[in-house]
């Protein structure tokens, strides 16, 4: 299984030099690394080569990385149901960087591309009705990223003077209490410190 | 008489209308009664299902998962646990395979029960909901019984089932299949054949299979436009590739062959259980229903009285979680609904880095200006019923 996927990786690779640069098997999945501004191109050969025909579009989303100089990872998953072979594009990208829309290749990414716009802030060139689609009208921020906090920064309620529904700053009773339970399972692998006298003599 | 001059309306359909299947607000420009564009705004249903993923156990974040698609449980809590399974390489024991396949076909029948049903109830058909319900109680019921709750079951976990069922609770079942099998005929001799009913679905909505990959359909809608494409045989999971049953396709990929798809899944999915629960009975389809590693299952409560080792093991699963290796996969099964998919990005803590959920109404919805445009108003709600949409999932 594992063979195919990376026999595939490579057919991948050699067929768009350049575009793609380079591949991965893990965990019974294929990654395909791509170059942001060839997605169109790749993607229109993985659905047309006989090859590869990866007719079936699935999914497109982006993972937050803050700590990361391209700090989004832009994530394809492609189908190809007359081959029964899945694969993965990822593309890294800076924060306000754009990535071509495959819109025109694949009808389905449409709602898929603004939701991954709405929940992350990434802009794709070419889309034809780039909207938040998820969040509310007027909404503000882009609440997947991982420096957005998960209570929010606004609250709705309804007013009896206006007599209609108005934005609050959100007030919380109580923080959102994130306990830190990460510890090690099997004990500390650290010298405790007196430790070293237990051994002597 | 001259020509009466037209005037093009745009009306709002929803967000609270009987035939939207929740909160689904649907701005649709008509000329006279003909849709020329249908605009859904959708999101009023938007919890934050992945942010919220994000800050919890992959233990707890389980119950989340039953939450999305409400008419079919324990599929989506399935999709999860599979992701979960497939980084920590753990395996499934053959009792819980078992379970889990016999409650995922209950589950496929309880969705559908619903859609085909209601769908009928769109398009002016009171009858099927008033019969069709009785029996999607009745699973309910056996909801109740295996995991203690009728909707949100919460009753898979990594590596298997949370608890075993009791012996009457499969016998109940196996008495349950002729009835409802009589009932699924009635329905049959209700809808199939009727005038009205194929007069409002046949031709209406219709996706060629080309359409259909493209804009990302999967599930029945696949199979009505002729693709003998279902993930439980393209690729098994569980022990489907031991049971026997047939997928059923259409050939007009029009809104009556996507219900005479749903009812034919049902009667093969009575096969399915009928086999599952043969299989229950057998001397290998006995034993544990979760595997025995207590850093990743919680030991058993008679176990903890006497073991201070289940009693940590207890405590840290319960506050810390197992921890899950880095990676990321994309695990996707054959839900009533469709493909329905989770990418889970793991980063070796206790908590998911991220969890896409991959939802198939959201791709369904997605492609209704295609399916709607040069429909009249009335067909569209029959093109809603036909995609089998569920707005918890839509908007997650």
């Amino acid at each position: 299984m594992d063979d195919r996927l990376d026999e595939l990786g490579q057919a991948i690779e050699r067929a768009l030099p350049g575009a793609v640069t380079g591949h991965s098997v893990a965990y019974g999945d294929l990654t395909v690394t791509a170059k942001a501004s060839e997605i169109v191109a790749v993607t229109t050969r993985l659905r047309d080569d006989p090859d590869f025909q990866f007719a079936c579009f699935i999914d497109v989303t982006a993972v937050d990385w803050p700590q990361r100089e391209q700090r989004f990872d832009v994530v394809y998953h492609l189908l190809s149901p007359t081959k029964n072979q899945r694969v993965r594009i990822k593309l890294a990208v800076e924060d306000g960087e754009s990535v071509p829309s495959i819109v025109s290749v694949y009808p389905g990414a449409d709602w898929f591309e603004r939701e991954a716009f709405d929940l992350y802030g990434v802009v794709f060139t070419g889309h034809p009705d780039l909207r938040r689609i998820l969040t509310d009208y007027g909404f503000e921020g882009h609440p997947l990223r991982k420096d957005f906090p998960l209570t929010g920064f606004v609250e709705v309620r309804w007013d009896d003077q206006q007599k209609r529904v108005v934005y609050d700053k959100v007030r919380l009773a109580q923080e959102f209490r994130n306990f830190d339970f990460l510890s090690p399972w099997e004990g500390p692998d650290y010298v405790l410190p007196g430790d070293e006298k237990a051994k002597v003599g | 008489m001259a020509e009466a001059s037209v005037r093009s309306f745009t009306i709002n359909f929803g967000p609270q209308h009987p035939s939207a299947h929740g909160v689904l607000r649907l701005l649709l420009d008509l000329d006279g009664e003909v849709i020329e564009r249908a605009d859904p705004h959708v999101g009023l249903l938007h919890r934050g299902t992945e942010k919220l993923i994000e800050y919890k156990t992959y233990l707890q974040a389980i119950p989340y998962f039953d939450r999305l698609d409400y008419s079919s449980p324990m599929s989506q809590e399935h999709v999860f646990c599979m992701a979960v399974e497939k980084l920590l390489g753990l395996a499934v024991p053959r009792r819980a395979q078992l379970l889990r396949v016999l409650f995922l076909e209950l589950t496929r029948i309880k969705n559908h029960i619903l859609n085909v049903t209601t769908g009928a109830l769109d398009i002016g058909a009171l009858t099927p909901p008033l019969w069709g319900f009785e029996d999607r109680e009745k699973i309910m019921g056996f909801y109740e019984r295996a995991s203690g709750a009728r909707m949100h079951a919460n009753y898979f976990r990594p590596g298997g089932v949370h608890q075993d069922v009791t012996p009457k609770l499969l016998d109940d079942i196996a008495a349950w299949c002729d009835p409802f099998l009589s009932t699924l005929a009635d329905l049959d001799a209700l809808l199939t054949e009727n005038r009205i009913f194929k007069q409002r679905m046949v031709d209406i909505g219709v996706m060629t299979l080309k359409d259909c990959w493209g804009w990302g359909f999967s599930g029945p809608l696949v199979r009505a436009a002729g693709a003998a494409w279902d993930l439980r045989r393209a690729e098994p999971y569980e022990c489907y590739s031991e049971l026997a049953f047939d997928i059923p396709i259409g050939k007009h990929g029009d809104c009556y062959d996507r219900y005479l798809v749903r009812m034919e899944e049902m009667r093969q999915s009575i096969r399915i259980i009928r086999q599952c629960l043969e299989k229950l009975a057998q001397p290998d389809g006995q034993g544990p229903v979760l595997p025995e590693n207590n850093k990743y299952v919680p030991p058993r409560r008679g176990e903890m009285k006497r073991s201070m080792e289940a009693l940590i093991h207890h405590f840290k699963l319960y506050t810390e979680g197992f921890h899950v290796p880095p990676g990321e996969v994309y695990a996707a099964a054959e839900t009533p609904k469709g493909e329905l998919g989770v990418y889970l990005v793991a980063d070796g803590t206790n908590k998911p880095y991220k969890c896409k959920i991959r939802a198939t109404g959201f791709a369904h919805l997605s492609a209704i200006d295609f399916l709607s445009k040069g429909h009249l108003m009335a067909d569209i709600t029959a093109i809603i019923g036909s995609l089998d949409l569920v707005f918890g999932e839509v908007d997650r």
